[in-house]
């Protein structure tokens, strides 16, 4: 354990949040919702996905007006109307989804975000020095389309700590970052908490919040649950406040019917299309019916060129991806689908669903074939009816078949995603991170039907930096490190430390595969 | 003043930013009157009222919108998947080509056939021009905008070369010219003594069936997808090359059946004054129709107002030719930029003194 940071827990408190609602069209968001932050203090954030954490959060950033409500800042009430007003009060706030310039330095990116006149080689030194100051290694005349997405977010950061803010809010920060990068994070947060400012911190990681964490606050539905001390919870009884029942096992029943090979990766190989890509070399694995198989290792050793080879997205040369025994590597997306293929990719803004347009006309992307065109004219009722079905049976928590995909939370339409993927009965099923921004009750039930999937004949692949997660659903694991694939190993005879060790890439010369797998 | 990105782009401002870009459009154009040394009120009258008073007034607002909704209906799709075809103008002179180019070859013809096949040369003619830029961005990435734009000055010089030299009209004392068509390769008056013709019925069907196949077909929600989401396109394996082709030969198509429709209606003969750039003009009908179907049909009645109302200022208050062509560019400038405010919106940054002493108040 890390020493605990002496933490000011009395005196008045940082932020009050009083009473604060706020209503969408289709939901309540916030209803009722109170709060109270104190200096020094890292305070957690749980609950559902579709909860209205990072409602309440843009509520206290001023990216959203609250109907409802007050905030009292250091015992003083104040109107919180933009973002630029929560920063001159010593508000910080690191989004889920970045907002940098990618063909912007770092320390140009940082000085339009600070806005009026500056003086950009003093400002580099500034950032250089509160980069090294809290651990947050950056070298300010980086280009940000060469960063890493860990890199990205202590820029983000250390554009927070210019400002010398008093309440840092952190929404889901974690779910894109290694973990390695993890522990750097939390050392960071320590040393500011003990510094005196305060943290919200929003995760679905259970193990991370009670390491982390003295305070927690439980949303469901738009209201506060309840609140506990994080360290004195186990993760199961966090998880029991969250979702207000208890978190099912996922089960991994045998696989009664015939094992045949269904997708078969041949010494894949190939070049990135740009200067920061990693190069394939020589992958090869098979996907048989009934397993699950998955790919563990950091993002960026491969994993989005990998994807994007066995989806089409990028056709490869014709005999390196077999699709049910068919040569299908120079196929684009559109035919390996047609041959059965489902892909639920890692970005699901702008890829795997359309963020202007409705969950009903986002269905249409892929599950057209599901009999919703005909005679080349869109079947409207058709396409309500399954957004609809995916909707109920995934549990997608929103405004209905019409909603924005947009309009969804993180998780909720990483549910619809995967729904609708699965709803079309594919052959092969591909799944890039399927729990990433997930709640735990909702990550639970996503990987159940993972596993019953495979177990109705659908081979699949899963590829995920969790180890946890590839542990409790794959039969099989193998590691991508710096674009090489590890022979994939029956879990059983596996375990973190092996994998790990594979994943800094000292796993033997990777042989072909048997499809005989153990 | 500072742009800052709002949640959900605004409905309200969606609907209005057409209407506002008209009224700003007036209101520099008032300007523009008084330093003209014009009543503004009355050059107004002179260009919006007074086209618009009697028969002849609307047979003339819809002769011009025809085409320019024409062509502007399959401009918008390609604009949806950002597409951009800026040369419609030169699949507008190829359509003419080559359906004039029948009505000469078959100058003596009096078949019910010769129109018909003229309309189809034209959509051959206009496609085929549009099919070119489609080439050259699938095989070698060459941006369309220029090379659509580059190609609309190649049709005019094929057409000035035509009407100069082997379709010169032998009788027309040496003007680049061709024949006048006969009345088998002319669409037919609608009303005794009014211009309007029965190329009109095309825009109609056209209208009808773009907003069939903009609201019904997937073809066009693919198309649609790859304009909104290019990574969620390639993700569904929509192929971009088909959405390219479909575009550029769906616009070029229209914009070659409009070239017909000049040719064979009211200018009737091949010659180098074919179009009032109708091509260029409908960019700015799509746009200020909301790349929609409909809103196309009014925005192309807006603007062939403003080409009527421009004629007649010319004569009855000496302005330039040019105020046309200001009036258009003033309307497409000001809707882009009222469009910015339907993702973003103003803000005004906080002074560094007012932003100090909110911080202050919060401070005990
Ligand atoms: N711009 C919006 N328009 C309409 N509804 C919205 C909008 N933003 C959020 N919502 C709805 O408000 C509710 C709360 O969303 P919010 O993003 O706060 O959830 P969350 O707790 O952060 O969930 P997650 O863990 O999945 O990120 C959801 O039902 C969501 O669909
Ligand atoms: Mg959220």
């Amino acid at each position: 354990m890390n020493p605990e940071p002496p933490i000011p827990l009395h005196g008045e408190p940082r932020l009050q949040l009083l009473h604060i609602s706020k209503r969408y069209p289709s939901v309540l968001a916030n209803d009722d919702v109170s709060l109270v932050v104190r200096p020094g203090e890292i305070h957690a954030v749980l609950g559902e996905n579709g909860a209205g954490k990072s409602t309440l959060m843009k509520v206290i950033y001023g990216a959203v007006k609250a109907d409802m409500g007050e905030i009292m800042w250091n015992g003083r009430q104040v109107d919180i109307p933009d973002p630029a007003a929560a920063r001159a009060l010593g508000i910080g706030m690191v989004f889920q989804h970045f907002s940098l310039f990618e063909t912007l330095t770092v320390v140009e990116n940082i000085a339009l975000s600070l806005g009026g006149e500056f003086d950009l080689a003093s400002l580099a030194i500034k950032v250089s020095e509160v980069s090294k100051r809290y651990g947050l290694p950056l070298d300010p005349l980086r280009h940000v389309y060469s960063l890493s997405v860990g890199e990205r977010q202590r820029v983000e950061i250390v554009r927070c700590l210019l400002q010398n803010p008093q309440l840092l809010i952190l929404d889901e920060p974690t779910s894109v970052l290694t973990p390695q990068a993890v522990r750097k994070l939390f050392e960071t947060l320590r040393q500011l908490a003990s510094e005196g400012v305060s943290i919200l911190y929003i995760s679905h990681k259970l193990d991370e919040i009670r390491e982390l964490c003295e305070r927690a606050t439980v949303m469901r539905g738009g209201r506060v649950t309840g609140e506990a001390n994080p360290r004195q919870e186990s993760s199961a009884s966090l998880a029991r406040m969250m979702i207000g029942r208890e978190l099912p096992h996922c089960e991994a029943p045998v696989f009664e019917g015939e094992r045949k090979p269904l997708l078969e990766i041949r010494a894949l190989s190939r070049e990135p299309d740009d200067a920061f890509g990693t190069r394939l070399s020589d992958i090869a694995l098979t996907v048989h019916s009934g397993e699950v198989v998955g790919i563990a290792g950091i993002s960026g050793n491969g994993q989005a060129e990998l994807l994007a080879a066995l989806s089409g997205e990028t056709p490869v040369a014709r005999e390196m991806v077999q699709l049910c025994g068919e040569a299908v590597g120079h196929r684009d997306a559109g035919a390996r689908r047609d041959r059965g293929l489902s892909f639920v990719p890692e970005e699901r803004l702008g890829r795997g669903a359309v963020p202007a347009m409705s969950l009903a006309d986002n269905a249409l992307l892929t599950a057209h074939r599901q009999d919703l065109v005909r005679h080349g004219l869109r079947r409207f009722a058709a396409a309500r009816d399954f957004a609809q079905r995916c909707i109920e049976r995934f549990d997608v928590r929103c405004g209905g078949a019409a909603a924005q995909a947009r309009s969804l939370s993180g998780g909720n339409l990483q549910k619809f995603i995967v729904g609708r993927e699965i709803m079309q009965t594919p052959k092969v099923m591909i799944v890039a991170q399927p729990t990433w921004g997930v709640d735990v009750g909702a990550s639970a039930f996503l990987r159940q039907t993972l596993i019953d999937l495979s177990r109705s004949g659908v081979g699949v692949l899963v590829i995920s930096e969790e180890l946890e997660e590839l542990f409790e659903i794959c039969d099989r694991i193998a590691v991508l490190a710096g674009g090489r694939l590890s022979p994939a190993v029956p879990r059983e005879q596996t375990n973190a430390e092996a994998i790990g060790l594979a994943m800094s890439g000292l796993f033997a010369q990777p042989t072909p595969e048997s499809t005989h797998a153990a | 003043m500072l742009l800052e990105p709002r949640a959900t782009p605004s409905r309200g401002m969606r609907l209005a930013a057409p209407l506002l870009a008209i009224l700003l459009t007036l209101g520099v154009g008032a300007l523009l009157f008084i330093a003209l040394g014009k009543d503004p009120q009355e050059a107004f009258h002179v260009l919006f009222i007074g086209p618009l008073a009697d028969a002849n007034g609307w047979s003339e607002l819809l002769l011009k919108a025809a085409p320019l909704i024409l062509i502007a209906q399959g401009l918008a799709i390609g604009f949806r998947a950002r597409i951009f075809n800026i040369g419609a103008e030169g699949q507008l002179i190829m359509g003419a080509v080559f359906g004039g180019g029948v009505a000469i070859a078959f100058q003596d013809s009096q078949s019910a056939w010769l129109l018909p096949t003229m309309v189809l040369a034209g959509a051959i003619g206009g496609a085929l021009w549009g099919a070119i830029p489609a080439l050259l961005k699938t095989r070698f990435n060459a941006e369309e905008t220029l090379t659509t734009l580059m190609l609309a000055y190649v049709a005019n010089l094929i057409l000035s070369w035509l009407v100069s030299d082997p379709w010169r009209d032998p009788g027309g004392m040496n003007f680049p010219q061709s024949v006048m068509f006969g009345d088998a390769a002319l669409f037919s008056m609608l009303f005794e003594g009014l211009r309007l013709n029965t190329s009109v019925f095309i825009t109609i069907a056209a209208v009808l069936l773009f907003w069939i196949f903009v609201s019904k077909s997937f073809l066009a929600y693919q198309v649609t997808v790859g304009g909104l989401a290019p990574q969620a396109a390639r993700y569904a394996g929509f192929p971009a090359s088909r959405t390219v082709w479909l575009s550029l030969v769906l616009s070029g198509l229209t914009a070659g059946l409009a070239g017909v429709g000049e040719v064979a209606g009211p200018v009737g003969q091949l010659n180098l004054n074919i179009s009032p750039g109708y091509g260029y003009a409908a960019i700015i009908v799509a746009w200020i129709g909301r790349l929609h179907p409909v809103g196309i049909v009014f925005s192309g009645l807006l603007m062939a107002l403003i080409y009527l109302g421009g004629e007649a200022a010319q004569m009855a208050l000496q302005t330039p030719a040019a105020i046309t062509g200001i009036f258009q560019g003033m309307l497409l400038f000001f809707l882009l930029a009222c469009d910015v405010f339907i993702e973003f919106r103003l803000r005004k940054p906080l002074e560094k003194r007012r932003a100090a002493a909110l911080a202050r108040k919060a401070l005990p």
